[in-house]
């Protein structure tokens, strides 16, 4: 009997929840300051309950205020990406859509590189990238509303624009910045980090991404009939309309959360779905679980390679592509049969 | 059952897509919709299922207002049947046929044993059970057709809405096709079909509804109505209506035949 890929739905999650603790914990041993694994879940365990201190203060920091918020925002910042890829495929029915397809990732980067050359601080440019971000993809749905019915091409087409002007409006910042801190700083961000990670991004990511999640999750067997079109589904009796609508605004809270911490990464949101179809099958019900899985577990390995790394600090967004282009040459052999 | 009564709808009102369209579906019933390409046959069928705004007119069933019921309430009285194409991932044919479900679904809940017992009975009837793993995908178009027939069943809606379910099928997947129609029709269910070949009024359906340029040039029982003078009239080209004698069974059956000059 041949097993297929969506067989076996529980124990497979339950196998992706260990991977993914296993790799949270073996990453807190990664990084310039050796420290035991034993001493790691000592240092934890101390938040919680009453345990003599045998190591080092700085440890304390190193761990709870370094490599805890970093290795956090890998785990929530890769599902994140990846669930908006994954809703985003599933709305526009099309494979090779990614989180930023309606322009949210050059919508950040303008106002991210803006606050930049304003000598903003760190947390000011965070906002400002957010509110681009959130503008960007306002600007694509108003587009698109004004055109038409407001169908998927013509989603995706304004999308394509707003991306491309903030693009422009990127470069035209980057040309007025001083080459000496500001540029540097800029092309950066653009190549995505998370070496700036702090506690106060977690708790400031969490909330958008349990609400975005929350509502994604709660509407998943509705998102997953957009799958045959909209018009099929409206006849299923589907609100179409409102589950489009949660689908966007989910998808760009979350993403535009990420991006805003972290920077643009590209890959993840495009590549992590297709490995989950592979895994758990196409269902969008149950992909959207998995994605999150695999998204948080696949960031985080290539997080692990760059703390791992020494002497230099790769960027993110680089590395995400360096590993995604092969797996995605890789899934393309594998799945063929299931694309037209 | 289903009254349609006056219907018309435009884009622009200077050119009318329908014109007072009028007529009724009974439990049972079979209604064939006939009529040239681009003459309105998927726009009537669009405004029913209220993917398209009609303009003017009546929707009733039972006597409830279709125009006031909101689009959950009109997919557990309607449900549609697409024709078949293929999707972007890989699903599973159960899974397509799950899709009919959402409505029934708790907020936020998940599929039920109830669900998929739904599924694996709507799957028994038409036949296809043996199939509900293979990819949709890789079905032949047939099989899609039957899988789509399935999902419009498991919505649990008593009237049927099919756009041309025999399109691009082979003979004895158009005969299969008929007899599940009739089937269907046996058990309770009211189908609304369109087609492009007359033959089928005769096969499969009690009632036969002749739509060109957006008006309803005849309607009525096919042995009525589906001759021809009518057809040659309806495609704007000349059809010959005419009885074939079946040796075999000793009966004649009629059939359209499209003449060449």
């Amino acid at each position: 009997m041949k097993i297929r890929s969506n067989d076996y739905f529980k124990l497979k999650i339950l196998l992706l929840v260990f991977l993914t603790l296993a790799l949270f914990f073996a990453s807190f041993i990664i990084g310039r300051y050796t420290i035991t694994m034993k001493t790691v879940i000592d240092i934890i365990l101390a938040q919680f309950f009453d345990i003599p201190q045998y190591w080092d203060t700085t440890l304390n920091t190193v761990i709870l205020q370094v490599r805890l918020p970093r290795i956090m925002l890998a785990i929530m910042i890769g599902g994140a990406l990846s669930v908006a890829g994954a809703s985003y495929q599933t709305l526009f029915k099309n494979p090779m859509v990614s989180p930023d397809i309606l322009g949210v990732s050059a919508g950040a980067g303008f106002g991210a590189a803006l606050a930049m050359i304003n000598n903003s601080t760190w947390w000011e440019i965070q906002v400002v990238a957010f509110i681009f971000g959130i503008i960007a993809v306002t600007a694509a749905y108003l587009i698109a509303h004004m055109f038409g019915d407001s169908t998927i091409t013509v989603l995706i087409l304004a999308g394509i624009v707003v991306s491309s002007l903030f693009q422009a409006l990127i470069s035209i910042v980057k040309t007025l910045a001083d080459t000496e801190n500001e540029l540097p700083s800029i092309t950066f961000w653009l190549m995505g980090s998370l070496g700036k990670g702090t506690m106060n991004d977690v708790y400031m990511m969490l909330p958008t991404l349990i609400i975005s999640l929350g509502m994604i999750y709660f509407f998943r067997n509705q998102i997953n009939t957009l799958a045959v079109g909209e018009d099929e589904a409206i006849t299923m009796g589907v609100n179409v309309p409102l589950v489009k609508m949660v689908v966007v605004v989910s998808s760009t809270l979350m993403t535009v959360a990420a991006v805003s911490i972290c920077g643009i990464i590209g890959w993840v949101g495009l590549i992590v779905p297709h490995i989950a179809r592979m895994i758990t099958g196409a269902n969008y019900s149950k992909i959207v679980v998995t994605s999150f899985l695999i998204g948080g577990a696949f960031l985080l390995i290539i997080d692990d390679i760059i703390r791992g790394v020494e002497g230099v600090e790769l960027p993110l967004g680089v590395l995400t592509a360096l590993v995604g282009t092969p797996v995605f040459v890789f899934l393309l052999s594998r799945v063929k049969k299931g694309w037209t | 059952m289903l009254t349609v009564e006056k219907l018309s709808f435009y884009y622009d009102p200077d050119r009318m897509i329908l014109k007072n369209i009028s007529f009724s579906l009974e439990t049972q019933d079979i209604l064939c919709l006939l009529g040239p390409n681009g003459t309105g046959k998927t726009t009537l069928l669009r405004c029913l299922l209220a993917l398209n705004k009609m303009k003017s007119g009546r929707i009733e069933i039972d006597g409830y207002d279709l125009t006031k019921a909101n689009i959950k309430k009109r997919a557990e009285m309607m449900a549609y049947v697409p024709q078949a194409t293929v999707m972007a991932f890989p699903y599973e044919a159960r899974e397509i046929v799950l899709m009919g479900r959402v409505t029934h679904l708790a907020s936020g809940g998940r599929a039920t044993k109830e669900d998929w017992k739904q599924v694996d009975e709507a799957m028994e009837k038409l036949g296809i059970r043996h199939m509900s793993r293979a990819l949709f995908n890789e079905m032949s178009g047939g099989e899609r057709q039957m899988i789509l027939i399935a999902r419009a069943l498991v919505q649990q809606a008593k009237i049927l809405v099919m756009d041309e379910p025999t399109a691009n099928l082979d003979y004895s997947n158009q005969v299969k096709m008929l007899q599940v129609i009739k089937d269907l029709a046996e058990q309770g269910y009211s189908i609304l079909m369109t087609s492009h070949f007359p033959d089928h009024a005769f096969l499969a359906c009690n009632r036969a509804v002749l739509m060109r340029d957006g008006y309803i040039m005849s309607q009525g029982l096919p042995e009525d109505i589906v001759n021809t003078e009518n057809l040659t009239k309806l495609y704007g080209t000349p059809v010959c209506v005419t009885e074939a004698k079946l040796n075999y069974q000793d009966r004649t059956i009629k059939v359209c035949v499209p003449v060449m000059n």
